[in-house]
């Protein structure tokens, strides 16, 4: 994705007359036209797809903390590999989104060291603990099944190399999504302490999955530009209620029951109707004091800092190995 | 200065199927060109996208200028005489 190509770019920009760039900009995004890594783009739209594009990078590799938590104790050898191959996915996401923010010229480097410094931020959603089996069948419903809802609209979004990795994202998601409700269907089908448990993750995981969409349309700070420039399809609010309509049936057919006392069925908007969400705790969780948030960076950190010898000794294997430059590197 | 400790940049191309043409799929960071094909490998096809990995370091890739995308493209839009229908040829004529 020629990310060295980008080094002058912004330097460039500056000298030629910015608001005729603007406008032509606005009309290819106005036409349908994919903006690719080398064509002139607002510093703003630069700005917010990095901003976008490496927290959702960060968002699938910590990801994969709280589902590989179960890898060595899933209850069957299908299970197991299942959960491994999902694992193995969301760090796949993760280096092809990385990939994409790097084409607007940022370096890798730069990335991981904004999420291990904590800058960065990542999906408040995985600030939350599985500590049950029936958590993983639940993250892969209600979890991917959001992100699904999300990133689906992303595969059209008018930056190029971002929009085709969301369509290999997406090709990928659904699988997960559909391990899932597997999970969760044979736990509702199983012992009465099976159901239970399936009962208590729904209980735990529905409220944050409706988080993930974001704050509700009137206090959302990034909705109107990334509209403008079609990054953004749809509103917070949209893709939740859609959430809400797809998954309530599901929950349904499983015979558990969504913890919300106030849903029903609005016959008048054909759509659910559901009770006010709990905004401060989503703010807690965002500041850094939801159940996990050390935990998940001190995994990062870690797994960061166990794998740098690895590197190293990769770097000094290459170095050597490299023909012409082999007295000079050394 | 480049940073010497950022593993090097490599676009990876995939032929899906043999008789097909490789594509460009994606890129990653790798220390080397094999482990480039090794991480191209676990990245790319873990579901059977391929029969054949290409990578090439993306430094190699000499790509056109979008600045100038009207001088090198534009010339060929009026040339219509290239194409097959461009030319009507009367129906009692067969197989041409």
């Amino acid at each position: 994705m020629y990310t060295q190509g980008l080094d002058g770019q912004p330097a460039e920009a500056a000298v030629v007359d910015e608001s005729a760039l603007e406008q032509r900009f606005l009309a290819r995004v106005d036409a349908e036209e994919k903006i690719e890594p080398k064509d002139w783009m607002p510093a703003r739209y630069r700005n917010t797809l990095i901003r976008q594009i490496s927290q959702h990078a960060h968002s699938e590799i910590v990801g994969m903390l709280p589902e590989g938590n179960w890898i060595t104790r899933a209850p069957t050898l299908k299970r197991k590999a299942i959960l491994i191959a999902k694992v193995q996915d969301e760090g796949g996401h993760g280096a092809y989104l990385y990939s994409a923010a790097e084409t607007l010229g940022v370096s890798r480097d730069q990335l991981i060291e904004q999420l291990l410094s904590g800058k960065a931020k990542y999906s408040s959603i995985f600030n939350y603990p599985t500590p049950t089996w029936a958590d993983v069948g639940a993250i892969g419903w209600l979890v991917d099944g959001a992100a699904i809802m999300n990133q689906i609209p992303l595969c059209r979004c008018s930056y190029g190399p971002y929009a085709r990795a969301m369509v290999r994202v997406c090709r990928e998601e659904s699988f997960h999504q559909r391990q899932g409700y597997d999970l969760m269907l044979q736990l509702a089908r199983g012992t009465p302490d099976q159901k239970r448990m399936a009962q208590e993750a729904l209980n735990r995981w529905w409220w944050p999955a409706l988080m993930m969409f974001g704050p509700s349309d009137a206090n959302s700070t990034h909705t109107g530009d990334s509209q403008r420039w079609k990054i953004k399809r749809f509103s917070n609010d949209e893709l939740r209620q859609k959430f809400v309509d797809f998954t309530v049936p599901q929950a349904k057919f499983l015979d558990l029951t969504v913890p919300d006392p106030q849903l029903h069925w609005d016959e008048s908007k054909q759509q659910y109707s559901f009770g006010p969400i709990d905004w401060s705790e989503f703010d807690q969780v965002l500041k850094g004091n939801g159940p996990c948030n050390t935990e998940r960076l001190a995994a990062r950190r870690n797994a960061h800092a166990a794998g740098a010898w690895v590197r190293e000794a990769a770097s000094a294997y290459a170095a050597k190995r490299r023909p012409s430059a082999a007295g000079v590197a050394a | 200065m480049e940073d010497q400790r950022q593993w090097p940049l490599f676009e990876v191309f995939i032929r899906a199927r043999g008789g097909l043409d490789h594509k460009h799929v994606g890129s990653l960071h790798a220390a080397d060109p094999s482990m480039a094909l090794d991480h191209a490998r676990d990245l790319y096809t873990r579901r059977q996208e391929g029969v054949s990995i290409w990578v090439v370091p993306s430094k190699a890739i000499i790509a056109s200028d979008p600045a100038e995308t009207d001088s090198l493209f534009e010339p060929a839009r009026d040339k219509i005489y290239r194409h097959p229908t461009f030319y009507v040829i009367p129906d009692e004529v067969k197989t041409l």
